[in-house]
């Protein structure tokens, strides 16, 4: 079960998203992540769909994507090289012996902290999925007070590029 | 020229050539009632339930091609639409239903009357719309009439609030001639690669079939299609929904196929060595269990809708575009070609065909005293010379229908085949007689699925549309018994009505002529006698044989070669059913 991250550009119109979401619940496709926002041209959006299954059912998600009549195109980044981006918000509880530790851990994967009360940090950190679960592993699990992910979203490398 | 909501819609309407629209009034559509009222060139017609007005519009499109329009209000008058909706989605049928929807200022307050009808048609509809500006109306209109007969079609909604619509707001209108929709563009030619490597696998096979679907019919592409089989002098085999679009009495064509397919034709598909598939979709009707279908088979599939290609089914080559088109393209292709067709593999292959059909599998009792279903159709197909519209509803009557009435031209046999729905052949037998008023329409149904919308007798006497009803009554859902016999040990639970009501007097009342028979002699006399009754619609009660069974069968989970036959001719009659 290959894991792909499906970009697509749709038409942004009300119910776009949930004609989507709708395809996947009724052909029993699963979802693992689904960001959605306009794009710089505010007639179209452009969503990023983390979804798994072997290559007939990879296929049949992309044909059934096409088939949406507010589906305008889109690309299986699984298929090009591509780079991938995943936000993520998260609060620890800070003790006072631990601020710097928790500082210094944010800094080795290259987040920022961008909040700060006497006993709470909120650390921002982007990076690929499997970099954000690490930092959430090295981390102490009792001092997370929540989380928050974007799920991922990508483009593809090169001058190719999902547009009109 | 300056309109409002409602007029808009009915001059978009007429704009677009639309002869009927079948709907029921409400609140949310009472101006849209009011604009209807003010002209005559749009005609309604107002059936007695709104699942009624689906499927008669359904009818009328399958019949003629041209899109279907329904018009029904909010809430439970857009709800009873479904199953006409959801029928039409699963057999790709044009129709386009505009529900009216409260208010745009009480939308989701769950005012009275209100169903989110965009959400709730959402799996059922090729695409819907609710229309928030009444200077989008025509144009909306334009396009949904755009998308339901365009590429593969399928029904599209228009959800118009009762505001939009109001008497007192106007804005100029004009009817756009065409309209483009940046995301939405169907492949019509096929890629010419493909279709040059499907052109040598298919003149360099041994054993080929065509099997050919719906999408011929709905392609307009019968005539292609025939010079294709011709020209090759391949057996063909037909879909459910495909059946017309290649002629049944050809010497080509071997049947349907599928779970109550002929032998011959499932047998040619299971050892066939080369399939092409045309306007038909694999669908788990046709190719019984998976595993097992046609293991020594290359196929070439087209199909105009890309998803429908190696959805169940692998295919070693696709071609995507209209039938139409692409046969053409084959077919000069394969008469331009060198490859030759190996004559004697052909007609060692017509040999093995021929003894399949030796078999017999279509063959029932005829020396039986009781009703044979089977004789009824074989009756109406010689009284009706084969060319009468046939429309059905679901179970053992639409097998029967679709197995002996030798349907020789397309759009000439109209039925539920995807989803499958009761209650569907009186609506759209009234469809199709609206559109073919000189032409005879025969609904051939049973005692189970008449009453599921037993109340369009009323719309058929309102609206003058004589049709020839055959019910072919044999006290049961004989569909649901038949698998109840095989699969259940005959524990027929809940297959049976202990009271059906008497049809004669039923149809009596809704200001029909009702016959009943019981003898296989009167069946005849009495469809003669039917016909004859141009301007009336008759109520045939048959009364057949309760016990008969529908062959021959693949049953659930078994493969094409591996087929239920009839036992033996004459068995039926001596079974005494519990």
């Amino acid at each position: 079960m290959m894991r792909h991250i499906i970009s697509i550009l749709m038409e942004n119109e009300s119910g776009a998203l949930s004609r989507v979401a709708g395809l996947f619940s009724a052909r029993g496709y699963n979802i693992e992540s689904l960001t959605v926002a306009p794009t710089e041209d505010p007639s179209l959006s452009r969503m990023t769909l983390v979804t798994r299954g072997n290559d007939e059912i990879i296929e049949q998600i992309t044909k059934q994507l096409n088939k949406l009549i507010d589906v305008v195109k889109l690309i299986d980044l699984a298929d090009s090289f591509h780079i991938e981006r995943e936000l993520l918000m998260i609060k620890v509880k800070t003790t006072p012996e631990m601020r710097d530790e928790i500082r210094s851990m944010a800094d080795i994967f290259r987040g920022k902290i961008i909040d700060v009360t006497p006993t709470t940090y909120i650390i921002e950190m982007t990076g690929p999925s499997e970099k954000l679960d690490a930092f959430i592993a090295a981390i102490d699990p009792e001092s997370i007070i929540e989380a928050v992910r974007s799920g991922p979203t990508g483009i593809s490398r090169g001058e190719q590029g999902l547009h009109l | 020229m300056e309109l409002n909501g409602a007029q808009i819609v009915v001059q978009s309407l007429i704009d677009e050539g639309v002869e009927y629209i079948f709907g029921y009034p409400g609140g949310a559509v009472l101006h849209l009632y009011d604009a209807l009222f003010q002209q005559e060139e749009l005609k309604h017609i107002l059936v007695r339930h709104e699942q009624g007005a689906t499927h008669a519009a359904d009818g009328y499109a399958r019949s003629t091609g041209k899109p279907g329009v329904v018009l029904v209000t909010s809430g439970p008058g857009a709800t009873n639409a479904i199953t006409g909706i959801a029928t039409a989605y699963l057999d790709s049928i044009p129709l386009v239903v505009i529900s009216g929807q409260v208010s745009l200022p009480v939308i989701g307050s769950d005012a009275f009357q209100e169903v989110d009808m965009v959400g709730i048609t959402r799996p059922c509809v090729k695409h819907n719309f609710l229309v928030k500006d009444i200077t989008k109306l025509a144009e909306t209109i334009k396009k949904a009439l755009y998308v339901a007969t365009s590429g593969r079609p399928g029904p599209v909604v228009i959800d118009i609030p009762k505001d939009i619509t109001a008497p007192h707001i106007k804005v100029p209108y004009s009817y756009p001639d065409n309209v483009t929709i940046r995301s939405y563009n169907p492949v019509l030619t096929g890629h010419k690669g493909q279709i040059k490597k499907a052109v040598e696998l298919l003149l360099s096979a041994r054993k080929p079939i065509i099997y050919s679907g719906g999408g011929v019919v709905l392609g307009e592409a019968s005539e292609q299609l025939i010079e294709f089989t011709r020209t090759l002098g391949y057996p063909i085999t037909n879909t459910l929904m495909g059946l017309g679009s290649y002629p049944a009495t050809d010497k080509q064509f071997i049947g349907m196929l599928g779970m109550h397919g002929t032998y011959e034709a499932n047998m040619a598909m299971h050892e066939s060595d080369v399939i092409i598939a045309i306007g038909a979709r694999f669908d788990d009707r046709v190719t019984g269990k998976l595993d097992l279908f046609c293991p020594n088979a290359k196929i070439i599939h087209i199909d105009i809708d890309p998803a429908s290609i190696s959805k169940t089914v692998r295919v070693a080559i696709p071609i995507v575009g209209d039938v139409k088109p692409v046969l053409e393209q084959m077919l000069e292709l394969i008469k331009a070609s060198t490859i030759k067709i190996d004559a004697d593999a052909l007609a060692q292959w017509w040999k093995q065909i021929s003894e399949w059909q030796a078999i017999n599998c279509l063959e029932f009792d005829r020396s039986s005293p009781l009703i044979k279903p089977q004789y009824v159709i074989e009756q109406l197909h010689e009284v009706t010379q084969g060319n009468a519209y046939v429309t059905s509803d679901v179970g053992q009557h639409q097998m029967w229908a679709a197995q002996y009435y030798k349907f020789n031209k397309p759009r000439r046999w109209i039925n539920s085949g995807g989803l499958g729905t009761m209650g569907f052949g009186l609506p759209a037998a009234i469809g199709v007689k609206l559109a073919f008023p000189d032409e005879d329409v025969a609904c051939v149904t049973g005692e189970a699925s008449i009453q599921m919308c037993i109340q369009e007798l009323s719309t058929a006497l309102q609206y003058k549309t004589p049709i020839k009803i055959l019910n072919l009554n044999n006290r049961y859902m004989g569909m649901v018994r038949q698998w109840q016999e095989f699969s259940y040990e005959s524990r027929y639970s809940h297959s049976y009505m202990d009271t059906i009501p008497e049809f004669v007097k039923l149809a009596e009342a809704y200001g029909h002529v009702g016959l009943r028979i019981d003898k296989p002699e009167e069946v005849r006399p009495t469809l003669e006698a039917a016909f004859a009754m141009k301007d009336r619609t008759v109520f045939i009660d048959i009364m057949t044989d309760r016990t008969e069974n529908v062959y021959p069968m693949i049953e659930a989970g078994k493969g094409h070669h591996d087929m239920k036959l009839r036992v033996a001719i004459g068995t039926s009659t001596d079974r005494e059913l519990a």
